[in-house]
């Protein structure tokens, strides 16, 4: 069996040298098909003696298998060679862009209720809502604004031709109608805000016709003036994102708080730069006070077992602040490089424990 | 409302500076808009004397001056023409700055003559627009001194916001009467001696008002001044009032202003010449006309209020004086007005008339009806004073009204409403300088408020206003702030469902890749009409133009055209959406909310690897169908209809998602071309609509779903081609496949349609993917054939079309 060793070398070195997988398969068969060598040297087996037969057929069964293995190990370089150069071949260029995909954008003024909703929910406050065309009493009448007072003039009230049991309808010029409509409807104690559309005829670089505001309202038997500094304060440090924003509290007037209280948070103007936080300077952002008693009584709620604070303030004027938008008017103008510009992003939803933005 | 800090402190004794002033005046409620400081960039111009003045040996119109500043002289060439030897004249050398001219004073050579420093006008200074001639200022100015300290400007502006319950703060007095209750000085007395009176007046007043009317003018103080010569004011009074932005006009007009200013007291003076007997003051007739002081003539009614002689009007009362009775320079004798009118009343008149005048804005706030007598005399002293004049007896009519207002502050009130602690001797204190009358009742205060606050009322909101007088003058830094602790340990849910609704729509939206706008919610007319609106009810009486007339009946029109406008600038393909109201009425109930959206043009950008096509009704259908499911609406059970579809939509592009017949969530489809040619937009657009609030409302709140059910077996698959009508839907052919098997039939796909000459006129082919799911065991062949078959004969039934072959 001297010839074994010098088929065996002779095969794997066919299998070796084979450069593709069909001469690779023709060596198979013919070697190890049925008519092939090996197979034609087992046939030869039968003639043997026992012993003899014993140990050429252990021989040839080793040599088979090597063989055998010989040929898979060539076939799987083989392929793995062919699929390289097919890769290969198959080569893009991964620097050209992806097929487009539009960006959406979510407006400033909603991102910014969204926060304002944010911060207050997270008081306790709920949201409420009223609808755009008022009657002029509970725009100006039930919050203690009686016809030809001179707050009614200031606030260059757009009207419509209806009256509904004499009163005249209007858009309303603030969200503060809604405290008179929550508080009609829902017994203290009451936590809202009124984000919504308030309309003045008004329209210059700082003025537009339209425009949002949010209102908040607290009614209970212990709110006193401390809780709306407080309340207001936690909020304006929350929406600036400024733990020791400077806040004020000044006397001012609405004939439906009393006292009333302007709200001015610190910034400075050094170099030309308008920056909110701490300066020499000071920056009104909202109006608020004690709910004027003649207000309950006007919504049936005892004065005298009731109390609690309402504040409002400009939605476009703080997003203006905070994401240093120029000016008013560029929010209602739909155009696209502004809105890419100053939305955001669909995902990006304000809550106080994902972080407001 | 303007003042100069030494006018103030004529009323108030302080040794306040200018920062402690405006500082506090904000802290109590005056909001300081601005302090101008007349005097900056004049500090280096001194008092010159003018030595000589010899004309220009070359130029008529120039003068060659000597002028000594006290310690030099200096040669200084001039072309004002009242520059002249002795006068005063404001001096500045050179190297200083002139803000007027906006240069540096260098050595000069003027026609030849060197010329050294300059003489100043007013202009020059920046001070007015006076340029007829340099600063003439008074013959015994001490020559070197600072030139602002002499011409009186070194008295900063301050201006201050009122609200509108100060009507007491209009005048000067009243301002200093609040900053002495803030604690930073004591209110000075005030002369208002009686000017005694040498005649009786032959000008009698009548107050002639019904019952029903006397509130008009209960009260008139007047009086009569004769021998009187009008001229013009001393420049103490010019310079007030220039101060504060005022034109002086002659010292009978001035001193009304002055009046008006310091105290809060409109005041009007006639000339006695130019009335016909007794003063009337009455309700006006209607039609009755008036030419008023500012040149206008003015049609009155019976609702207001005018001083009248025998003959005719004279004066719209608390408005405006009349033009004919005015004072002139030839003016003699005088009748000098002091009197009460009703707020209201003058506040209609003003309305009604668009005059805005210093004396309605001050009646209509409320002026102090018990000064009306104080004002007549303190008027009478400055005409005796200025202008000479013998007075008469003081002619009264009526009597002051008393609306001061008794209350009581409940011991405890101020700490419940603001949370601070005023001690009781502070809250006296402050009560008693802002002009109450207090007594202490126990641990109560009892309040007679002043006759110059009408802004405190009776009742429980009076004694919230005095709480606002304690805390406000006591100081708002004192009210502790407190955190507003939550009624329940962790938050309640902010938003109702609808409230979430919108919110989750608009970032669906905004992730299906539109852009969210935010428009405005009126439109010009003929778009509200274009979008079935336009009704009066809802058309603004007073739009700010006419493009902003009517309140819109859909979001549409405003997104439509903004995308012609983006296109217009060059951004074409936008995409945009607006959740928000759209309005069919002024009730509550006719606002609705609605996410409406247009995309237009094409899908995007070209683009190697796909090309951009029109954009069409699915696109809007599938952004409807995105939100709708994103909201939770049955979109399993929703069926498109195609009738009655609005006039902005292509009829045949576009339909409804209804759940049933009647309830419409949302339209869908290409808007109209006919629509975008009307509003000047490019096509295609196309949009959807989608009424949020015609959600059904979600079920008590329940979080389970329903348990989830793995098949274990394999799906089949079965194609099927029909040619039906064109006018039957896909849905139809859909629903009709789908009620073959409602158990084992878990999905029907649409994957081809065609329509061609091949197939007849009005056929089409469509054909449907059907998706068996079996549950119990596998299913047979002949029992797969026996479903295809119902399919088949379920969308043959229903359509009337066949299996193709």
């Amino acid at each position: 069996m001297d010839n074994v060793e010098t088929l065996r070398s002779e095969i794997l070195d066919a299998v070796a040298g084979s450069s593709d997988l069909k001469a690779l398969e023709d060596i198979r068969i013919a070697e190890l098909g049925k008519k092939g060598r090996v197979s034609g040297l087992m046939k030869t087996l039968g003639k043997m003696e026992p012993e003899e037969r014993k140990a050429a057929g252990q021989a040839l069964n080793v040599l088979k298998s090597e063989i055998a293995s010989a040929i898979d190990g060539r076939k799987g370089a083989l392929e793995i060679e062919a699929l390289n150069a097919q890769l290969i071949n198959e080569r893009i260029d991964v620097s050209l862009p992806v097929r487009p995909e539009d960006q959406g954008r979510i407006h400033p003024i909603s991102q910014t209720i969204d926060e304002v909703v944010a911060i207050f929910g997270e008081m306790g406050f709920t949201v409420a809502e009223g609808p755009d065309i008022e009657e002029d009493w509970y725009n100006f009448s039930a919050l203690n604004i009686p016809p030809e007072h001179p707050a009614r003039q200031e606030h260059d009230t757009f009207y419509l031709p209806n009256e509904k049991e004499g009163h005249r309808m209007v858009l309303r010029t603030h969200t503060s109608p809604v405290q008179i409509r929550t508080m009609q409807n829902q017994k203290p104690p009451i936590r809202i805000i009124v984000p919504g559309r308030t309309y003045r005829c008004d329209y210059d670089a700082t003025h537009s016709p339209m425009f949002h505001q949010v209102e908040g309202l607290v009614i209970d038997k212990k709110t006193h003036m401390g809780h709306l500094k407080g309340c207001l304060i936690d909020f304006c440090r929350a929406f600036f994102d400024m733990d020791d924003l400077p806040v004020k509290f000044r006397p001012s007037y609405f004939p439906f708080t009393e006292p009333s209280a302007e709200v001015d948070i610190g910034c400075t103007r050094e170099g030309g730069e308008f920056k909110i936080g701490h300066g020499d300077d000071w920056l009104e952002i909202l109006g608020s006070g004690m709910v004027n008693p003649q207000v309950l009584v006007n919504c049936g709620i005892d004065p005298e077992e009731y109390q609690g604070f309402a504040f409002g303030m400009g939605i476009e004027r703080i997003a203006m602040l905070k994401y240093g938008i120029p000016d008013l008017r560029t929010f209602f103008e739909s155009d696209l490089r502004w809105l890419r510009h100053y939305g955001f992003q669909s995902l990006q939803t304000p809550s106080m424990v994902g972080g407001l933005d | 409302m303007k003042f100069t800090l030494n006018w103030l402190k004529d009323h108030l004794d302080t040794d306040a500076d200018l920062q402690k002033v405006v500082d506090t005046l904000t802290m109590i409620g005056l909001e300081v808009e601005g302090v101008e400081d007349r005097t900056k960039g004049l500090e280096s111009f001194v008092v010159a004397e003018v030595l000589e003045a010899d004309k220009h040996p070359d130029a008529d119109k120039l003068k060659v001056c000597t002028v000594s500043n006290g310690s030099e002289t200096f040669q200084v060439v001039c072309g004002a023409p009242n520059a002249r030897k002795g006068m005063k004249a404001v001096f500045a050398t050179e190297g200083t700055y002139i803000p007027g001219l906006d240069v540096t004073l260098k050595k000069a050579k003027i026609r030849g003559v060197e010329s050294s420093g300059m003489m100043l006008s007013e202009r020059e200074m920046n001070l007015s627009d006076e340029h007829d001639g340099i600063v003439d200022l008074p013959a015994d100015a001490e020559v070197g001194a600072q030139a602002i300290k002499v011409m009186g400007i070194d008295d900063p502006v301050i201006e201050i916001a009122i609200t509108p319950n100060r009507g007491d703060c209009l005048g000067v007095r009243g301002v200093a009467r609040d900053l002495a209750a803030a604690g930073i000085g004591t209110l000075r007395a005030l002369n208002s001696d009686k000017a005694g009176g040498s005649f009786e007046s032959p000008i009698k007043v009548h107050l002639d008002f019904d019952e029903a009317t006397k509130d008009a003018c209960p009260y008139f103080v007047g009086r009569y001044v004769r021998g009187v010569k009008n001229c013009e004011s001393p420049q103490w009074l010019k310079d007030r009032l220039l101060a504060i932005g005022l034109r002086p006009i002659s010292a009978l007009v001035d001193i009304t202003n002055l009046v008006t200013f310091d105290l809060g007291r409109p005041l009007h003076v006639f000339d006695v010449a130019r009335l016909t007997g007794d003063i009337h003051v009455r309700l006006a007739k209607d039609g009755e006309k008036i030419l008023a002081l500012d040149g206008k003539e003015y049609e009155l009614d019976s609702e207001m209020t005018v001083i009248a002689d025998e003959k005719e009007a004279e004066a719209i009362a608390g408005v405006m004086g009349g033009e004919i009775s005015g004072c002139t320079d030839d003016t003699t004798d005088v009748f000098i007005e002091s009197a009460y009118f009703d707020p209201i009343r003058t506040a209609i008149t003003g309305r009604k008339l668009n005059l805005q005048s210093d004396a309605r804005f001050r009646f209509e706030r409320g002026v102090d009806p018990v000064f009306t007598y104080d004002g007549a005399e303190i008027a009478t002293h400055l005409v005796m004073e200025l202008c000479g004049g013998e007075p008469s007896e003081i002619v009264v009519a009526g009597a002051a009204p008393d609306i001061r207002n008794k209350l009581t502050l409940r011991a405890g009130r101020v700490e419940q409403i603001t949370g601070v602690k005023v001690p009781a001797d502070e809250i006296v204190r402050i009560l008693e300088v802002v002009g109450c009358e207090v007594v202490r009742n126990g641990n109560d205060f009892d309040v007679l408020t002043p006759s110059w606050r009408p802004d405190i009322v009776a009742g429980l909101e009076g004694e919230a206003g005095l709480v606002e007088e304690v805390v406000r003058l006591y100081g708002y830094a004192h009210i502790p702030a407190t955190p507003l602790e939550r009624e329940t340990d962790l938050p309640v849910q902010a938003l109702t469902p609808i409230q979430k609704n919108r919110s989750t729509a608009r970032r669906m939206l905004a992730q299906r890749g539109l852009i969210e706008s935010v428009t405005y919610s009126f439109l010009p007319m003929e778009q509200a009409k274009m979008f079935g609106g336009g009704a009066d009810a809802v058309c603004l009486v007073n739009p700010i133009s006419t493009d902003l007339n009517v309140m819109r009946p859909s979001i549409l029109p405003n997104l439509i055209v903004a995308c012609g406008k983006n296109d217009d600038h060059d951004n074409p393909n936008a995409c945009l959406f607006e959740v928000g109201p759209e309005y069919h009425g002024d009730g509550p109930k006719d606002q609705r909310t609605v996410a409406t959206g247009v995309r237009s043009g094409k899908t995007g950008d070209r683009n190697w690897a796909q090309q951009p096509r029109n954009v069409d009704a699915f696109d809007a259908k599938a952004d409807a169908l995105a939100v709708l499911e994103s909201i939770g609406a049955p979109t399993g059970n929703l069926q498109v209809f195609t009738d009655d579809i609005p006039a902005w939509y292509h009829p045949g592009r576009a339909g409804s998602l209804r759940l049933g017949p009647k309830n419409i969530l949302a339209w869908f489809g290409e808007i109209h071309p006919g629509i975008l040619k009307q509003l000047g937009v490019k096509g295609p657009i196309v949009g959807f609509e989608i009424y949020l609030e015609n959600l059904p409302k979600a079920k008590p709140k329940k979080t389970t779903k329903p348990l989830l059910k793995i098949a274990q077996f394999h799906t089949v698959e079965r194609d099927f081609a029909f040619v039906i009508g064109k006018d039957v839907t896909a849905e139809q052919v859909v629903r009709a496949a789908k009620g073959a098997d409602k158990t084992l039939i878990t999905k029907v796909g649409v994957f081809d349609l065609f329509e061609g000459a091949s197939l007849g006129e009005d056929k089409k082919s469509i054909a449907i993917n059907v998706t068996l799911q079996p549950t119990e065991r596998t299913l047979k062949d002949d029992e797969i054939e026996a479903i295809a078959q119902k399919v088949i004969g379920k969308v043959v039934g229903a359509t009337g079309g066949e299996l193709r072959g």
